[in-house]
C-alpha cells in the first residue's frame, strides 16, 4: 500500500519547483534580442522587399512610386548592373584570399611562437579599430600615391611599369579591402589555432610528418572552424562594402554598393535599389550556405 | 648489439635550470626499459630527446651506428605513445593508425592497420572518432598508432597515468604481452615504482636530472645503492651507524650502541659513518630476548633490542607496525598475517630480528626520495 501524506493546515505540502516557470526561461532570455531583430531587421526587410516591386507613380514625379508586384524590377536591375555585381564579388574574393594568406601565419605565430608578447600582439591586431574606418581608408591614398614610398620602390624593382599609378585603381580597392578586414580574419583564426594542443603537432612530427605535412594534415584541418568564420567575416562585409571602391577606386571600379547608394540617394530609384540589395543579400546567403556545406563544419570559431 | 640505443653525456638545460645532467645510458635492443623517477626528475625530457622533440644542450644520442642527436623527429625510426595520447581529433581511428604509414608513402595500409588494431583488440572501432572512445581504448589506439610503424624504439610517456587502478593493472600485463610479441625496444617513462618493476627488464631510477641507479628490478629493490633508491622504491629503515671492524666478509657496525653485521659486498662506502638499512618486510618481531617465530637463533641474524610498538595497523594480508627505538627513531615493520592471534598489541616491548644478508649499508640523506 502506498502511503500518501495528507496535507493539513499545520503541514502544507512543500511547493514543488514549477516546471512551467523553467520551461519559459529560454524564451524570456531570447525575447530582447528577438524583439530587436524583429523591429530593426525583420520589418525593414519586409518594407525593402515590398519597395523592390513598386512602379513609378502615374504623376511621373521623381521619387514617387506606387505599390505593385513588378518582378521585372529584379531582372532589369540585375542585367543592367551585372559588371558591378561581378566586381563586388571578385574584389571581395581576392581580398579574402589575401587576408587569409597574411592572417594565417600571423595568427599561428601569435598562438604558438610569441610567448609573453602574445597579448601585446593581439592588441596591435585590434589597434586599427581605435581610429576611424574612413580615415584609415583615406590613408591608403597617401600610401599608394606616386610620391609615396610604395610606388617608387615597386618601380625601382621593375614590378610596376613606368608611368603606371596605383591610386584610383583596382589594386588600391583590393588593398583597402584586405587591410580593413584583416582583423576580422585574424581573430577567429587565432582563436581556433590557439586551441590546438601542441602535442598533436608533436605527434604529427613523431609520425613521420615534416613541417609542411603537419601543417597540411593536422594544423589546417584542426583550425577549419576559424578558417570558415574568418573568411565569412571578411567576405560578407567586403562584398557589400562601397567605401573602399568609392575612396580608392575610379570610374571603372564601381561595385554594387556604390550603385545601390546612388540609386537610393541621388536618383531616388527606390525599387531598383531595393531589388539590388535583395539580390546581393540572397547571393551572399547562397554562397555562404554552399561554402559551409563544402567545408563540412557546423561550429564557427 | 647493432640496434642498441645509447645516450652519451647527454645534458639538457632550460636557461639556468638543468633538467638532464650528464646521462650515460645504453638500452639494449629488444629490451623493456623503464625510466623511473618523481615528477621533474628529467625522465620525460630524456624521452623527448630520444624522440627528437628536444635537442640536447650537449652529448650524443646513437641508435645502433646512427647518430640521431640532431635528426629531425620525422626522420627517426622512433615512435612515441604520448601522455594523454594526442590522438588526432579530426581523423577517425583507422586514419589515426594509418597516419605514420601514409606519411612514409606506404601504398596499401589496410593490412598493417588492421593488424595493429587486432593487436590491441579494437578492430571494431576503426571508423569511430577518438572522442567517442573511453580512456583505456584511446590508450590502446595510441599504442597501435605508434607500433604499426614498426619503429626500432617505442617511447611511452606515462602512458597509463590517466587510467584508473584496475585498468592500469590490466594494461601493464597487456603492454608486456605486446612488447614480447613485437620484440621492439620499449622505453617506458613512469613515476610509479610498482609499474616500472612489474613491467621492465631494466629500470633506471632518475633523480634531479641524474641516474641514481640502474639495474634489474630485483637488484634495485634488494640492494639499493643510494638512499634515494632505498626510499623511492618501496620503503626502507635507515639507521645511522659507525664502522667497528670486519671479520671474514662481514663488517661489524655500531648501531646506536648495538652491534650489527653487514655483508661486506652490501656496503657501498669506505667511510666510517654511514646508514644501515633493512626493508620493513624482512624484519620479524620477537618478545625481548626470545626467538622470532619462524627464525631459529643462529649466528647469521641481526637483532635490535629495546623497541616499543607505538602503532599497529592491520591491513588484511599484513600488519604494519611502527616501532620506537631507544634512540627515538621509529622503524617500520611489515608482518605477514600467517597465524591467527600472533599480533603484537601497541605498547608491547619487542626486539627486531632479521637475517644478516638482508642488511645493506650506504651513505646519503636519510629522507631522500621519501614520498
Amino acid at each position: 500500500m502506498v502511503h500518501v501524506p495528507i496535507p493539513t493546515a499545520e503541514h502544507p505540502p512543500a511547493p514543488a519547483p514549477s516546471p512551467r516557470g523553467r520551461r519559459w526561461t529560454p524564451y524570456m532570455l531570447l525575447t530582447p534580442g528577438m524583439l530587436w531583430l524583429a523591429v530593426f531587421f525583420g520589418l525593414p526587410l519586409v518594407f525593402v522587399f515590398l519597395t523592390s516591386l513598386y512602379v513609378p507613380a502615374p504623376s511621373g514625379l521623381a521619387g514617387e512610386y506606387v505599390p505593385a508586384m513588378r518582378w521585372a524590377n529584379y531582372s532589369e536591375a540585375f542585367v543592367e548592373y551585372l559588371p558591378q555585381f561581378g566586381r563586388s564579388f571578385l574584389y571581395a574574393g581576392i581580398a579574402t584570399v589575401l587576408a587569409f594568406l597574411i592572417a594565417y601565419p600571423l595568427a599561428y605565430a601569435i598562438a604558438f611562437k610569441t610567448g609573453r608578447w602574445r597579448n601585446l600582439l593581439l592588441i596591435l591586431v585590434v589597434a586599427p579599430f581605435f581610429t576611424s574606418f574612413l580615415l584609415r581608408t583615406m590613408a591608403w591614398r597617401q600610401i599608394l600615391a606616386d610620391e609615396g614610398f610604395v610606388v617608387p620602390v615597386l618601380k625601382a624593382l621593375n614590378i610596376l611599369p613606368e608611368g603606371m599609378a596605383l591610386t584610383a585603381s583596382p589594386v588600391a580597392v583590393v588593398a583597402g579591402l584586405t587591410y580593413n578586414f584583416l582583423p576580422f580574419m585574424t581573430l577567429p583564426l587565432y582563436a581556433s589555432i590557439e586551441r590546438i594542443d601542441p602535442r598533436l603537432l608533436e605527434a604529427g612530427a613523431d609520425l613521420y610528418g615534416n613541417s609542411f605535412t603537419v601543417l597540411r594534415k593536422v594544423t589546417l584541418p584542426l583550425s577549419l572552424p576559424g578558417i570558415v568564420s574568418g573568411t565569412l567575416l571578411t567576405f560578407i562585409p567586403a562584398a557589400g562594402d562601397y567605401i573602399n571602391a568609392q575612396l580608392l577606386g575610379n570610374r571603372s571600379t564601381t561595385v554594387l554598393g556604390q550603385v545601390i547608394d546612388s540609386r537610393f540617394f541621388r536618383i531616388v530609384d527606390y525599387p531598383a535599389a531595393s531589388a539590388l540589395s535583395f539580390i546581393l543579400m540572397i547571393t551572399i546567403l547562397v554562397l555562404v550556405l554552399v561554402y559551409i556545406r563544402r567545408a563540412g563544419t557546423e561550429d564557427l570559431v | 648489439m647493432s640496434g642498441d640505443l645509447r645516450l652519451q653525456g647527454v645534458v639538457k638545460s632550460f636557461g639556468s635550470f638543468v633538467a638532464v645532467d650528464d646521462i650515460d645510458l645504453t638500452i639494449p635492443e629488444g629490451s623493456f626499459f623503464a625510466l623511473l623517477g618523481p615528477s621533474g626528475c628529467g625522465k620525460t625530457t630524456t624521452l623527448r630527446m630520444i624522440a627528437g622533440l628536444e635537442e640536447p644542450t650537449s652529448g650524443a644520442v646513437h641508435l645502433g651506428d646512427l647518430d640521431i642527436t640532431y635528426l629531425r623527429p620525422y626522420k627517426r625510426p622512433v615512435n612515441t605513445v604520448f601522455q594523454n595520447y594526442a590522438l588526432f581529433p579530426h581523423l577517425d581511428i583507422y586514419e589515426n593508425v594509418a597516419f605514420g604509414l601514409r606519411r612514409r608513402g606506404v601504398k596499401d595500409v589496410s593490412g598493417a592497420v588492421n593488424e595493429a588494431l587486432e593487436l590491441v583488440e579494437l578492430p571494431h572501432l576503426a571508423r569511430r572518432k577518438p572522442a567517442q572512445l573511453s580512456g583505456g581504448q584511446q590508450q590502446r589506439i595510441a599504442l597501435a598508432r605508434a607500433i604499426v610503424n614498426r619503429p626500432q624504439v617505442l617511447l611511452l610517456d606515462e602512458p597509463l597515468g590517466a587510467l584508473d587502478l584496475k585498468l592500469r593493472r590490466q594494461m601493464q600485463v597487456e603492454l608486456k604481452r605486446i612488447q614480447t610479441e613485437v620484440g621492439i625496444t620499449f622505453v617506458h617513462v613512469t613515476h610509479d615504482q610498482e609499474e616500472a618493476m612489474t613491467m621492465a627488464d631494466t629500470v633506471a631510477v632518475m633523480n634531479q636530472g641524474r641516474i641514481e641507479q640502474l639495474g634489474a628490478p630485483i637488484d634495485l629493490y634488494e640492494s639499493p645503492q643510494t638512499t634515494f633508491v632505498a626510499n623511492f622504491l618501496g620503503q626502507s629503515n635507515l639507521v645511522p651507524a659507525t664502522r667497528k671492524g670486519s671479520e671474514e666478509g662481514v663488517v661489524v657496525v655500531d648501531c646506536q650502541g648495538q652491534l650489527l653485521h653487514v655483508p661486506a659486498g652490501r656496503l657501498t662506502t669506505d667511510q666510517s659513518a654511514f646508514l644501515v638499512g633493512v626493508r620493513p618486510e624482512k624484519i620479524r618481531l620477537a618478545d625481548p630476548g626470545a626467538d622470532a617465530s619462524g627464525m631459529a637463533a643462529t649466528a647469521a641474524l641481526n637483532r635490535l633490542t629495546g623497541g616499543r610498538i607505538v602503532d599497529a595497523s592491520f591491513s588484511g594480508v599484513s600488519t604494519q607496525y611502527l616501532v620506537r627505538m631507544p634512540w627515538e627513531q621509529e622503524l617500520m615493520v611489515f608482518a605477514q598475517n600467517l597465524e591467527v592471534g600472533d599480533l603484537f598489541p601497541a605498547g608491547s616491548a619487542v626486539d627486531l630480528v632479521w637475517q644478516r644478508e638482508h642488511t645493506f649499508g650506504l651513505v646519503g640523506d636519510r629522507v631522500a626520495g621519501v614520498e
